[in-house]
């Protein structure tokens, strides 16, 4: 059974409709990439799969381990084993980090049934992840995001991604805004994080990011469908020739 | 000692007048000659005064003739049920060390006050020992500072005065430990009391204040409490008051600060509990260099009513005030928020900074926040601001998808929201023990 089976998804905001028709299988242990054009609908698909009340799902459904993942509610789904590293992570003033990852630890862990970790247990899990994901471990003091750099916001998504040990971890542009070097840093986690009984979906505009995560699939998204997958030869023809033959050739450009 | 009154007349100020006549031979006379003039001409101050009316600009948003209209008990030496030491543990805020005050009704009950071990000199005790046997200190500043005159509730209450709590720290001794007054109303009447508690800080003293009020009771009551607050040349005094009473105790609550020169003091309103409740809280400056910190929490729930006034008189130059209030209603409550701030033309240089936030969570709650900056002068920095939003969603949801549940997540950001005023209370287990109230309201 597919980890993640998407069929026919649409999905609509404010009478907008968004996602046209999405159908994407993902199973454990692989690497999906997703990559296409500005207002495609990447992130909508990022946010109705993590459960954002937002989007209205008007048809098609999607299977999380064979079960109805639009059915459970967002927290349900995370403790499931659903991730997303947002593309615009927020700022929460006065929610501690290291705090709020224990409470977030202590709720999955509840869900698979495992006891809550000792706070040393804890502390060291926290210091172990944060230089996993080279995450300047002061920032774990801080209230969520609160005065991070745009990377920091990032690595911090990554670092939370590296404590909370999804089944399916969705990372939306997770490379944007990052330097070579904490580029690297970001793509060593995933890495390190890449298991047989895991997935990653990986939305990005650069091909360079896929150069350190190799996926094993690439999609690419117009206008609310995945209009083409193949291989991580297909990022580097998008790379090189831009979205435009991709637009042509499913006839959205005349 | 026994006469009762319970007789509803028309105006409810007529029936304090007439319990004042009744009370003044026996009950109120006694505690000491200095109190008794005093009383006579508050009594007066109050008849003239009369309570505010309904266009009262001071009250537009806290219907207190209506709730003044009850015929509670005037009694100024209510009945003091024993309690346990078992009771009383259910009141006490966990991790905190410090001497103990417990106030039954508005009176002292020494048996069940730890005020041992306290520094040479320093006097806790109850408002009517203190008449008694530090005359000396009492008469020098038991309504000293007090604006009675203007005042109706203040003036009220100086005429009923009877008991509370009076706090002496002498020139220069630090008071280490922190002083825990814990207010208890345990009746079985539908009582008014009107306890009046006085707090000094000596030039160079220093003390550390907590009072928290409860209630025991499901009888309706009114509390029409008054602390007056002096604090020396240099003199540092934190007070914080945790109000917890349950849904049928209503009350005024008066603070009046005193500053004289480079004295700095805190303090921090911290509204859980009650029905109608109306916190003021005024601060005057008496010379320069004085700091003061005004810092507010409150969260309505159900139809509670929570209203905080804060007046600060930056009556010379060269003053610091700072101050944030910041509330939460939840339900049908209501809260309001008014903080005046005058700078009078001579206090040059004054600093002076308010802000109060609000989050309002559902459609019937309400929040009613006014700041109110006269400025006479012009070499100063004023700033305010008000704010009344609600729940961040986004901030919600990205909790939730970290695996909280929703109530988790409003939790956290509830708690998130109060943090920095919280934070202020430099009273550790006072601090710790709001958090776990907060969370624990919300059900994380
Ligand atoms: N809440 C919303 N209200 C209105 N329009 C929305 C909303 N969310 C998304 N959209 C619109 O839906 C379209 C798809 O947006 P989405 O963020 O999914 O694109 P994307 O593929 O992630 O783009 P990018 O590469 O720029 O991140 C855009 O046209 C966007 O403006
Ligand atoms: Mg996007």
């Amino acid at each position: 059974m597919a980890l993640l089976e998407i069929r026919n998804l649409h999905a609509r905001v404010e009478e907008k409709e968004i996602l046209k028709g999405v159908n994407l299988t993902v199973n454990a242990g692989e690497v999906h990439a997703i990559m296409g054009p500005n207002g495609s609908g990447k992130s909508t698909l990022a946010s109705v799969l993590a459960g954002r009340e937002d989007y209205e799902v008007t048809e098609g459904e999607v299977l999380y381990d064979g079960k109805n993942l639009l059915e459970m509610e967002p927290d349900e789904r995370a403790r499931e084993g659903v991730f997303l590293a947002f593309q615009y992570p927020v700022e929460l003033p006065g929610v501690n980090m290291a705090t709020f990852l224990r409470e977030a630890l202590k709720a999955i862990r509840e869900h698979r049934g495992l006891p809550p970790l000792s706070p040393a247990e804890f502390m060291k899990l926290l210091k172990e992840k944060a230089a996993l994901v080279g995450l300047d471990p002061s920032l774990k003091q801080r209230s969520v995001n609160e005065g991070f750099s745009g990377g920091e916001k990032k690595r911090s998504e990554i670092f939370q991604l590296a404590m909370l040990e999804p089944r399916l971890a969705i990372l939306d542009e997770t490379d944007s805004g990052l330097d070579i070097d904490a580029l690297r840093a970001v793509a060593d986690g995933v890495n390190k994080l890449r298991s047989p009984d895991r997935a990653f979906v990986i939305i990005t505009h650069y091909q360079r990011l896929l150069n350190y995560i190799v996926p094993d699939y690439v999609h690419v998204m117009v206008d609310g469908r995945i209009v083409r997958s193949g291989d991580k030869s297909l990022a580097l023809e998008l790379e090189e020739k831009g979205y435009d033959w991709i637009k042509e050739e499913v006839g959205l450009v005349a | 000692m026994t006469t009762t009154l319970t007789a509803t007349t028309t105006r409810p100020e007529d029936r304090f007048l007439h319990a004042f006549e009744a009370y003044a031979g026996e009950v109120l006379n006694g505690t000491s000659e200095h109190l008794a003039t005093l009383r006579r001409k508050a009594i007066e101050r109050f008849g003239v005064l009369g309570f505010p009316g309904r266009k009262s600009e001071a009250w537009k948003y806290t219907p207190i003739a209506k709730v003044l209209q009850h015929p509670y008990r005037i009694d100024p030496m209510p009945t003091v049920p024993a309690l346990t030491e078992q009771t009383l543990a259910g009141y006490a805020i966990p991790e905190l060390d410090a001497y103990r005050v417990v106030l039954v009704n508005g009176r002292f009950v020494p048996e069940l006050s730890t005020t041992s071990d306290l520094p040479e000199g320093v006097v806790l005790t109850g408002l009517e020992a203190a008449a008694r046997r530090h005359a000396d200190l009492f008469e020098k500043y038991f309504a000293h500072y007090l604006d009675f005159e203007n005042e109706p509730f203040l003036a009220l209450n100086t005429a009923f005065a009877r008991d509370g709590f009076f706090l002496y720290v002498p020139e220069g001794t630090v008071l280490e430990r922190p002083v825990h007054v814990l207010h208890l109303i345990d009746t079985d009447e539908e009582l008014f009391l009107q306890p009046r508690n006085v707090v000094v800080a000596a030039p160079g003293a220093s003390l550390k204040l907590v009072t928290s009020g409860h209630s025991r009771t499901a009888q309706r009551t009114f509390t029409n409490g008054v602390t007056e607050v002096f604090a020396g040349q240099g003199a540092e005094v934190h007070q914080y008051d945790l109000r917890l009473e349950g849904e049928a105790a209503s009350g005024i609550f008066s603070t009046q600060a005193y500053l004289e020169g480079g004295a700095c003091y805190t303090n921090g309103t911290l509204t859980l509990g009650g029905a109608l409740v109306r916190n003021n809280v005024s601060v005057r400056f008496d010379d320069q260099e004085g700091e003061a910190h005004l810092y507010g929490f409150f969260l309505g729930r159900g139809s509670m009513h929570i209203d905080n006034h804060t007046m600060i008189d930056h009556a010379v130059p060269n003053c610091v005030s700072n101050e944030l209030y910041k509330g939460i209603l939840d339900d049908e409550a209501t809260g309001v928020f008014n903080g005046k701030v005058l700078v009078r033309p001579h206090a040059q240089q004054t600093n002076a900074y308010q802000s109060n936030k609000s989050i309002v969570l559902t459609r019937e709650a309400r929040m009613y926040s006014k700041p109110e900056l006269e400025i006479y002068a012009d070499d100063v920095r004023c700033t305010h601001g008000a704010a009344i939003g609600q729940l961040d969603e986004d901030g919600i949801f990205y909790l939730r998808t970290r695996g909280l549940t929703l109530q988790k997540a409003r939790a956290m950001m509830l708690l998130a929201f109060a943090r920095d005023v919280l934070d202020q209370i430099t009273v550790e287990p006072l601090r710790a023990y709001l958090d776990e109230l907060v969370a624990g309201r919300f059900g994380a």
